[in-house]
């Protein structure tokens, strides 16, 4: 490929070793000047980490990185941002209790005598944020504002400070569909400043969107560049995956389930969620939908007993259920994979076959270790009924994607043979493939009989294997919705619609 | 997979250092490694590394497994001389040397416990926790001992600090034994892996439906238990409980031989075997102290000194180098040469 | 003299001195606290001492720290007592109250510790000697090998202490001049009993334990801990290798008495005898005593009734 213009940045031969893996092989990417580049693949493919070789967040074991023509090597992230690149994470990494000009400002405050101005500060906050189309208070604090603003300061932090290559990893995934518009806005302006971007996301639509280029890579090996205006997504994805997605279209299963498993009654804890009630029959999927915070993840705390209700009950085929932590839920064959899996999921250091036996070496008790040989037979057969893709499961979890970190949270409660297994953000930052290969999961689990709680921010998904959806909103269940109600149209209406209840 | 060579390639840093510094014992004193019997006893420097290194590395046991829950236990020391103090009470007292050790367990177990209600179940901080013990463990004791070096005679209790067993001093065999035992025991039940689990992520843990609470109290019993075992060794060793000084420091020792034999302090995967090869280190280098005849004013000097050494080609930067000339020295294939930047950070 | 009228002049019964009429004299003792066998015994033996004279004593534990000290010596100042004792826990800072003591015109006897202050802010100091003690070891070393060759091996105080650094200067000017005398390994052994055992070991296995001819150990604690290992090693304490220490606690004369120890120096838990004598001296007929007074470092060997000191120095608190 010939480039008329000179790349503000080219990254030649970046090869990164982890211990027993090569995570990155002679990769190439090369930015210019007023491009949006889409930096795309499956979880584990290695965007994360050529990230991190770029910034010097990692030191890599071979390549050059050439910013305007010149050789560098940034040591660690500090100096890299001094030398034009900065980052943006999906998770804001600013200091929420500081105010928003401060975030803006700090490390480099404006100083008059030697002393912070915090005036002058003000002021010159307030001009910049206008340049990215922001009007807002810039005293008060970060958390005043919403993911959305503080993704655009932190952009702005970035941009300000650096000012020549912007990476953005999966800045859109937590935020909503005007929200993503705002952050979209600003991109187009920094496009026009003439910076180079790289934009990481799940989301092929937005890719087609916002971005001008595309670098796909796989198993650490770049696949491919193209140019976005002479391709498909289905080309991007046949790119990603190496083949292409199954059908989307997916006919809807009857049926309202078998026998009740258990029965929520009034259950709910003071400041937390309102007392609500349900009924978990055998072989349904409950989809739970809501906005951010509305209570999805606080329902399934208080169902698994990882938060202990104030008040109500749960009954387990009509026989009352004290739970008074998680390991009462799993004695009762629950099972809960949790919204945040690097703090509540995975533990990170342990190999992947021990943190798939976790939950149910855990019930057994400490007394009676699983015999070696059955732990490898849970542990292979998972990752074969699975597909977890991991260079050996001596390898620590960590290690691996998030797509693969999922699934083998996922096998965890499998090898319990939970009853009643609740899902929260099943599908949350993992790739187009892993993510189809748990929505089949679902699938097949809901038809073997098991019951299935699931809470969901993607509707789209809710509606595709939901028998069932349980609509949140402030912390209060305001709608059911079952058969041939559940649709995408219906759960945004009862999402959005405050006078609309439906029984 | 490597399983067979695997546990033999995480000792082999421990194992290599230990080599080392036995060496530098063998180049002050050339005599070093030769051991004689006599007076029916294994006799020699060696004999004697071993030997003196018991209190540490019982303390190192109960420590490792502490530390592996990203705890610490700085109370040890202070519970020695809870336990010794107890154990020589009981024998002046006139009661058999059976009925001290389980007085002096009794107590060490107690103290455990103290520390594990504050740990697990108040949530104290560790090192606050087990500070209240450290600090009023050792007035404790002295008011057992009544401020004085409590000097007994009883022969069976003696023989734990000061005997031998089949020629072997009894620590050694104790030591030997307490940490084949704790390792089989965390390593035939599921206990190692769920303690790991603890350390690494106790959120996730917990939600695994471990039950932190009680592994935690249980891991700082245990803790309590190896030092009431040191704590009788080091009184039967000298006839005599002395409060003001059985364990002084020693808690420093247990903590650095747990972090030489590679476990972190942020808790996680753990070797006893490797935290025991580290007590055997820290014993050697003493004894290479001891032996090379040097004014007492450079004791601690050289002894940090060596230490910093032992850390330093144990840090993780240290080990990715050495990962990269294996891998760049191993593979047969000439990879096309790129620079490889190592930058020191 | 028997040892119990030197070690408990008066103590045990109306001794002579006690007539002296000085029926209300009420004194305040400040002591550092009770970190050692040695430090109990003192106190023991100055309440004794009081009580044999009909001296008013009030006592005050400071549990080793000097605030406590100064608020005690303020309380007896505030309470007017007719003289005070002192501990002192370190050498500084005493300046001010004893200053106050002065303008209440109460003297102050220093024991066993001597501070940095003006002398003319205290009446005397009563303490023993360290580099004293360590030259009656070295000569009693000298004297008992009488021009042999002999080896010696030294287990030091705490290094950088001032036992340490004294005892071994004073041992090593008692065996000056005798060329047949060398110190052939030293070592500190922190002043423990564990310790003291852990490095005779090490100088055993260093020398071979029969090139060895004599241990001086700086205190009797770790002189006790190498009998343990000369023991264990094969070798007879007090025979093979002779030994002699400091301080003269109550187990060191039983390891007399059983012959497997040769001589200890007494560090005298008896301050308060000499202390009180010039009190009273000087509230009586305003008697100067000397700035400093040296007890007496006795030597003890296998020629004393050792099994009859330890009884009764057990009883001290040791």
């Amino acid at each position: 490929m010939t480039d008329p213009v000179r790349p503000v940045l080219h990254a030649r031969g970046i090869t990164k070793f982890f211990p027993g893996a090569i995570a990155l092989a002679d990769v190439e990417l090369a930015l210019h000047p007023g491009e949006v580049h889409a930096l795309l693949g499956e979880n584990g493919a290695g965007k994360s980490t050529l990230i991190k070789c770029l910034t010097g967040a990692y030191a890599c074991d071979g390549g050059v990185v050439e910013l305007d023509g010149q050789l560098v090597d940034p040591g660690s992230t500090q100096e890299s941002q001094k030398l034009g690149i900065g980052t943006v994470y999906q998770e804001v990494n600013l200091l929420p209790n500081l105010t928003v000009a401060e975030n803006l400002f700090l490390g480099r405050q404006p100083t008059r005598w030697g002393m912070i101005s915090r005036r002058r500060m003000a002021a010159e906050a307030a001009e910049v944020l206008a340049g990215y189309g922001l009007d807002i208070d810039v005293r008060e604090p970060l958390s005043h504002y919403s993911v959305a603003v503080q993704q655009v300061v932190a952009i702005a932090r970035a941009v300000e400070m650096s000012g020549r290559v912007l990476i953005l990893d999966e800045p859109t995934a937590s935020l909503d569909q005007g929200e993503v518009e705002l952050v979209f806005d600003v991109i187009r302006r920094l496009k026009a400043r003439g910076l180079a971007i790289v934009f990481i996301t799940h989301f092929l639509d937005q890719v087609f969107a916002i971005c001008d280029r595309a670098t796909v890579l796989r198993n650490g090996h770049v696949v491919g560049t193209r140019a976005l205006a002479d391709c498909a997504p289905r080309d991007i994805v046949h790119l990603m995956l190496g083949r292409q997605l199954e059908s989307e279209v997916r006919e809807r299963h009857g049926g309202q389930g078998g026998e009740v498993l258990a029965e929520i009654d009034g259950l709910g804890r003071r400041g937390m969620i309102e007392p609500f009630s349900m009924r978990i029959r055998q072989g349904e999927v409950i989809g739970l939908a809501g906005l951010l915070g509305a209570g999805r993840t606080e329902t399934a705390n208080l169902i698994f007993g990882a938060v202990q209700a104030d008040q109500g009950g749960v009954r387990l085929r009509g026989r009352a259920l004290s739970l008074k932590g998680p390991r009462d839920a799993i004695a009762a064959r629950f099972a809960l994979c949790p919204e945040d899996r690097k703090t509540d999921g995975i533990i990170g250091d342990l190999s992947v076959r021990d943190n798939i036996i976790l939950a149910l070496q855990a019930r057994q008790g400490w007394a009676r270790p699983i015999p070696r040989a059955k732990v490898e037979e849970i542990a292979q057969g998972y990752v074969r009924a699975l597909d977890i893709r991991a260079a050996s499961l001596d390898m620590p979890i960590r290690l691996l994607s998030g797509g693969n970190q999922q699934k083998a949270l996922l096998a965890r409660w499998l090898a319990t043979e939970p009853e009643l297994l609740i899902l929260d953000e099943p599908t949350r930052g993992i790739d187009v493939g892993a993510h189809a290969e748990i929505i089949q999961l679902i699938e097949r689990l809901r038809e073997e009989g098991m019951s299935l709680i699931v809470a969901s921010s993607e509707i789209e998904e809710l509606v595709a294997y939901s028998t069932r959806v349980i609509v949140l909103r402030d912390r209060v269940q305001v709608a059911e919705l079952e058969g041939g109600e559940i649709t995408a149209g219906n759960i945004v209406r009862a999402i959005a619609d405050e006078d609309r209840e439906v029984a | 997979m490597a399983a067979p060579h695997a546990p033999l390639r995480r000792l082999a840093p421990q194992i290599i250092i230990l080599a080392a510094v036995l060496a530098l014992n063998l180049a002050v004193f050339p005599d070093f490694f030769r051991i004689e019997f006599q007076n029916g006893r294994l006799f020699g420097n060696l004999i004697d590394v071993l030997n003196r290194g018991a209190p540490t590395a019982l303390l190192a046991i109960g420590m490792t497994l502490v530390i592996a829950t990203r705890g610490i236990d700085l109370s040890v020391g202070a519970v020695m001389a809870i336990a010794g103090a107890v154990a020589a009470k009981i024998v002046v007292d006139g009661h058999g040397w059976g009925t001290a050790l389980l007085g002096a367990l009794a107590a060490g177990g107690a103290c455990g416990l103290w520390n594990g209600v504050l740990v697990a179940w108040l949530r104290i901080q560790p090192i606050v926790a087990t500070l209240v013990l450290m600090v009023a463990g050792r007035g404790v004791a002295q008011l057992v001992t009544e401020g004085t070096i409590l000097t007994f005679l009883n022969e069976g209790l003696i023989h734990l600090g000061a005997g031998t067993i089949l020629g072997m001093p009894t620590p050694v065999v104790i030591w030997i034994a307490l940490g084949a035992g704790v390792t089989w025991a965390v390593r035939r039940t599921a206990l190692g892996l769920l303690i790991e689990a603890i350390g690494i992520n106790e959120s996730a843990s917990r939600l695994a439906g471990i039950n932190a609470k009680v592994l935690l109290t249980c891991v700082y019993l245990v803790s309590g238990l190896c030092a009431a075992l040191a704590g009788v060794i080091v009184a039967a060793d000298i006839k005599g409980a002395d409060a003001n000084n059985a364990g002084l420091w020693l808690e420093l020792d247990a903590i650095l031989a747990v972090v030489i034999g590679g476990n972190s302090l942020l808790g996680g995967r753990f070797s006893i075997t490797a935290s025991l090869l580290g007590a055997l280190i820290i014993q050697s280098v003493n004894s290479a102290i001891l032996l090379s005849g040097m004014p007492p004013e450079f004791n601690l000097v050289i002894k940090a000194l060596i230490i910093l050494v032992i850390l330093v080609i144990q840090s993780p930067r240290i080990g990715h180098w050495l990962y990269i000339l294996r891998a760049s020295g191993g593979d047969p294939a000439p990879r096309r040469k790129t620079p490889v930047k190592e930058t020191a950070r | 003299m028997t040892f119990k009228a030197t070690l408990l002049a008066g103590a045990v019964a109306l001794a002579p001195m006690a007539a002296v009429a000085d029926d209300d004299l009420t004194i305040g003792f400040s002591q550092i606290g009770s970190e050692s066998g040695w430090r109990a015994a003192e106190t023991t033996v100055t309440r004794q001492q009081a009580e044999a004279r009909g001296i008013d004593l009030k006592f005050a534990d400071a549990q080793q720290k000097q605030e406590n000290q100064i608020k005690a010596i303020r309380s007896f100042i505030a309470q007017g007592v007719d003289g005070i004792l002192l501990a002192p826990v370190v050498a500084t800072g005493w300046d001010d109250v004893l200053e106050e003591a002065q303008d209440a015109e109460i003297p102050v006897i220093l024991m066993d510790r001597t501070v940095d202050a003006d002398e003319s802010l205290y009446l005397t100091a009563v303490t023993s000697d360290l580099v004293h003690e360590g030259q009656v070891a070295g000569e009693w070393l000298a004297k008992e090998m009488d021009g042999q060759p002999c080896r010696i091996v030294e287990l030091q105080g705490t290094t950088g202490s001032s036992p340490a650094i004294d005892r071994k200067a004073g041992f090593e000017q008692g065996i000056e001049g005798h060329d047949n005398l060398e110190i052939v390994r030293s070592q500190t052994g922190d002043f423990t009993r564990s310790q003291g055992k852990v490095v005779m070991e090490s100088f055993l296995k260093a020398e071979g334990g029969a090139n060895i001819c004599a241990l001086y150990a700086h205190n009797d604690d770790m002189a006790v801990g190498a009998i343990q290992a000369i023991k264990e090693a094969g070798l007879v304490p007090g025979k093979d290798i002779r030994i002699v220490a400091i301080d003269a606690v109550p187990d060191a004369h039983l390891a007399i008495a059983n012959g497997e120890m040769n001589a200890t120096i007494e560090l005298t838990p008896n301050m308060a005898g000499p202390a009180l004598d010039a009190l009273e001296a000087y509230l009586q007929s305003g008697t100067q005593p000397a700035k400093w007074i040296q007890t007496e470092s006795r030597l003890y060997t296998a020629a004393d009734d050792n099994m009859a000191v330890y009884e009764e120095k057990k009883s001290l608190g040791y």
